[in-house]
């Protein structure tokens, strides 16, 4: 093993550990091993005070008032959606619209789009490795619209089978949903191939991105993304922001999600007109603090580098499945080459208890099945816990996640 | 977590006492959390209003298998109305630990069961 080797705190991480306030405290007289990450990454003090900034300084209603609190407020909310278009490369902010997660982003598509354009005789194609936000969605216009929803399977190793997606993929097809990175497998799907394979059928491809813009430099644009989705949260930025990414033309023909203020140019008792993009898909006062906070996080990671986050993370998680693959009865989910998570089961310990056990050492995970119950369905399995590393973690604390679980494994052992 | 996984905990999850089925049960109720895939079947014979015979089935964490294995120790020869009684706080004196909320669920799927099947519900009423 070349563990010892790696485990000299990298003085980069220390550095960049200390922005965060949070990972300075101790649960149950322990130092915090953040390690569920895939469920939300804690905040650098860049993103707290941007927010704390936008409510002691200059908080207020954005587009409206011509007064300065206003001003400065709309200022910096749409200042924040310049740089997050930059950061994901799209063409035009007008393009980068502001929701509550990427769940609500998927609905919008599934909404405006899918009542615009989906059918009888339609299909839309999706993944067995899907979050829940990218299935339920389609599942409910399915049943109001009456188009066919189908999914591509998985391999036993974890990745897209695309032996038939020839045939999954056909002149019925009228979008491909897939995720880019699996919060469980970890698999990191070929998105610009899968695109490429929508696009020659005439279909429109939609990326769920929640597990990779965080992680690693994704490009809109180098992608040929119809729509692109992620949360905030799951990027150092505060919960209740997220983003809906869509080709100019689509976004445009699309019919609002949600009536209300500031979606509208006019509105007469007789009708009324809608609003430009992205306002068109932004009713009523929005979250202008997270917006704020949203561009301060992206700023952060800029400055971090998403390729060194990449790289950071693949090391951490090449040395945490060597780590794991020893540990005694532990059964690592999905292929070897992933992202930064790994979900596994350890013998028939129950992942609650796993994840109970290692937060007594204050090592926190996730278990469970991770809302993307198919994946289990699929393995056989009824749930899993799961690690997942974001850019302040160490190779330390992979040695404290594997000491828990050696001790769980010996406490639940019959 | 040694409080939480105390010894008597560890026993009841390693070595579930009435795990399985009886003949020919009055009672018989399913149910699951489907937030953590815990499953749990409970069969019970009741004679004049008292239950003779307890047994369950399922998978789950050792805080609902053990929750289980403890209850049904003790309901057999317990009155049908003194269990319709039971809640909370008697599943955690059974178990004798403290639970946070998360994990409370777990330790009363069993009850949960139970009450529903002595009640004769088709389903618990959410």
């Amino acid at each position: 093993m070349n563990g010892s080797q790696s485990i000299t705190v990298d003085p980069k991480i220390s550095s960049l550990r200390s922005l965060f306030p949070v990972l300075e405290r101790q649960v149950h007289g322990k130092p915090l091993v953040y390690l569920d990450n895939a469920a939300t990454t804690q905040k650098p003090l860049a993103v707290i005070e941007s927010m704390d900034n936008y409510y002691r300084h200059y908080n207020s209603n954005i587009h409206r008032g011509v007064h300065s609190l206003s001003e400065e407020a709309t200022a910096a909310y749409e200042g924040a959606r310049e740089r997050i278009a930059r950061f994901i490369n799209a063409a035009s902010d007008r393009q980068t619209i502001f929701t509550r997660n990427a769940t609500e982003a998927i609905n919008v598509v599934a909404h405006s789009w899918g009542r615009a354009n989906l059918g009888p005789g339609d299909e839309v194609l999706i993944t067995e490795m899907e979050h829940h936000s990218n299935i339920v969605p389609w599942q409910i216009m399915q049943e109001q619209l009456g188009f066919t929803l189908r999914y591509v399977p998985i391999t036993d190793g974890g990745l897209l089978d695309l032996s038939e997606l020839d045939t999954l993929l056909n002149e019925r097809t009228k979008l491909f949903a897939f995720v880019h990175v699996s919060n469980v497998l970890g698999t990191v799907n070929p998105a610009a191939e899968l695109v490429k394979a929508a696009h020659a059928v005439g279909a429109l491809a939609l990326i769920d991105a929640s597990q990779s813009v965080p992680h690693m430099p994704v490009d809109v644009q180098a992608l040929d993304a119809d729509f692109l989705v992620f949360s905030g949260h799951k990027l150092c930025g505060p919960t209740g922001i997220g983003i809906l990414y869509g080709k100019r033309d689509l976004l445009e023909a699309m019919p609002p999600f949600m009536g209300g203020g500031d979606m509208i140019r006019e509105v007469k008792m007789s009708g009324s007109r809608w609003n430009t993009l992205p306002y068109k898909f932004e009713a009523g006062t929005p979250a202008i603090a997270e917006g704020i906070g949203l561009g301060a996080a992206v700023d952060f990671l800029q400055e971090v580098g998403m390729d060194w986050i990449w790289q950071h993370e693949h090391a951490l998680t090449s040395y945490a499945y060597e780590r794991l693959a020893q540990v005694e009865g532990l059964h690592i989910l999905g292929p070897e080459q992933r992202g930064g998570l790994i979900a596994f089961t350890l013998g028939e310990v129950h992942p609650h208890d796993l994840s109970a056990v290692l937060d007594a050492d204050g090592v926190a995970i996730r278990a469970g099945h991770h809302c993307a119950q198919p994946i289990h369905d699929r393995l056989g399995i009824v749930a899993s816990a799961r690690a997942s590393f974001y850019l302040y973690n160490t190779f330390e604390e992979v040695d404290k996640l594997v000491v828990g679980l050696e001790k769980a494994g010996q406490i639940f052992a019959f | 977590m040694d409080q939480l996984y105390r010894e008597a905990i560890l026993d009841h999850y390693k070595h579930p006492r009435r795990k399985g089925h009886i003949d020919g049960p009055d009672i018989h109720y399913h149910d699951t959390n489907p937030f953590c895939g815990d499953e749990i079947t409970i069969e019970l014979k009741v004679t004049d209003g008292v239950v003779v015979d307890a047994a369950f089935d399922g998978r789950g964490c050792a805080i609902s298998q053990a929750s289980a294995s403890m209850i049904m120790e003790e309901i057999v020869g317990m009155s049908v109305d003194d269990l319709k009684d039971w809640g909370k706080e008697d599943i955690l004196d059974l178990l004798g630990i403290e639970i946070g909320p998360v994990r409370l669920k777990c330790a009363l799927l069993p009850l949960k069961a139970l009450k529903a099947g002595l009640y004769g519900l088709d389903e618990w009423p959410e």
